[in-house]
């Protein structure tokens, strides 16, 4: 993905070697995005071959450098937005939507499960979540990603519950049987 | 007073206890039905969520819990008492010595400080007024509130507000805090504070907690979340082993 970017844009710190990058690309993204060396030093490869750095080889290891090119070209990633608005092709929207095809009872059963195993996701995040002043702030930030993405999720369902709720069908129903 | 006998010999394994509750509003044609077949154990020492869309019932749920309202049918009980059978005087008792409420509205006393807010419902039970400050004091404490005690609410930012509210709801040391959308005037990370001190309640002194809210975020504390629909509960969730699902961070290799 934007691994490039990313090494480019520790570059821009200061020169590196290639698994100090490593290193602090994971700590940098709060310790969930690992990459292995071998990624590194193809990713860097690549870099020089288009002249976005400079590799010093008169050390033991090679040390890496932006060059004005790279420069620019992280200056170009930072300003570009992500504009392309991905098409809703997830698969639990397609769940759901196919889901009302079969009728609002079926619908708000497939919502109700979706919603919960949505719900245990998060309460084990937050429980595997470390808390207080002493987490590192790329830490606090990545659990909060994952957080905010779940809930966006669990969002969507309630509106979803809600507008099936509201077209007004009459077995709005219980999953634990009941009327009928 | 009579109620301090019945406040006495009781079943404390369960915290708050509904049994196929039914409530509804009106009779007849106009018949609206809040809760349906509603049955739920909080143990002591348990936070349960209870979420689900506007007018499923929720707060309904939390009126009978804190015997703000009696249920058409089935029981409901705290700490092993049966609160539909209560005078009005135990309700009260009740709700001074073994129910603490948060509410998403700030209810403090605007004309009273910080500390008089969090005395006042120990002054209601008839605790002298040197232990009142005492308990209040070290009540506030434990929400993080130690100085400017003798502010009045308007001086404290929403969150603070809350966090007396928190405190005014524990003092007691309550069996069972009921919480309605305790967050809701709150930005993100200071309801996810106030949530947090809620949550801590249960592990410290075996409070247990009902809250009410609509944010999973908040519900995602709870050691249960309970959904409702239409006045039934749809569903629950509790993690079947709790915070093994996530690698502790940083240790991907």
């Amino acid at each position: 993905m934007a691994v490039r970017e990313g090494l480019l844009a520790l570059l821009e710190e200061a020169p590196r070697y290639g698994y100090q990058l490593k290193t602090a690309f994971e700590s940098a993204t709060g310790g969930v995005w690992a990459l292995n060396v071998g990624q590194v030093y193809t990713t860097l490869d690549r870099l020089h071959r288009d002249g976005l750095v400079d590799v010093d080889a008169s050390g033991e290891q090679k040390r890496y450098s932006l060059t004005p090119g790279g420069r620019e070209a992280l200056g170009e990633w930072w300003r570009a937005a992500p504009v392309d608005d991905p098409p809703p092709r997830d698969e639990l929207q397609l769940k759901v939507l196919l889901a009302i095809d079969h009728g609002p009872d079926h619908a708000l059963a497939v919502i109700t499960r979706q919603r919960t195993a949505l719900t245990r996701l998060l309460q084990q995040h937050r429980r595997g979540q470390r808390r207080g002043d002493g987490v590192p702030l790329a830490e606090a930030l990545v659990a909060d990603a994952l957080a905010v993405r779940a809930e966006a999720d669990l969002r969507w369902l309630d509106l979803c519950e809600s507008r099936i709720l509201r077209t007004g069908h009459p077995a709005s129903a219980p999953t634990n049987g009941g009327t009928t | 007073m009579t109620d301090i006998r019945v406040v006495r010999d009781r079943d404390r394994s369960t915290a708050l206890e509904l049994i196929d509750v039914v409530k509804h509003y009106g009779t007849g044609a106009t018949e609206v039905r809040a809760l349906t077949d509603v049955s739920l154990t909080v143990a002591p020492g348990e936070m349960v969520a209870v979420m689900g869309p506007s007018g499923c019932g929720k707060s309904t749920l939390l009126h009978l819990a804190g015997g703000l309202e009696d249920p058409s049918a089935g029981m409901v009980s705290v700490a092993g008492l049966d609160v539909p059978g209560m005078s009005g005087g135990e309700r009260a008792s009740l709700r001074r010595t073994d129910v603490g409420y948060v509410f998403q509205r700030l209810n403090l006393v605007v004309s009273l400080t910080a500390l008089e807010n969090v005395m006042l419902p120990l002054e209601l039970e008839g605790v002298g007024r040197r232990e009142a400050r005492a308990r209040a004091g070290d009540a506030l404490a434990s929400v993080g509130l130690v100085e400017q005690l003798d502010r009045f609410p308007d001086d404290f930012s929403g969150g603070q507000q809350q966090r007396i509210a928190v405190a005014r709801a524990v003092v007691g040391k309550r069996r069972l805090i009921l919480a309605d959308e305790p967050t809701g005037a709150l930005d993100t990370i200071t309801g996810d504070q106030v949530i947090e001190l809620i949550a801590g309640l249960p592990g410290r002194d075996g409070t247990a907690v009902v809250l009410v809210t609509h944010e999973p975020r908040y519900a995602s504390w709870a050691d249960r979340v309970i959904f409702l629909r239409d006045g039934r509960i749809v569903d629950e969730s509790a993690p079947a082993d709790p915070g093994a699902i996530r690698e502790p961070v940083g240790a991907q290799r």
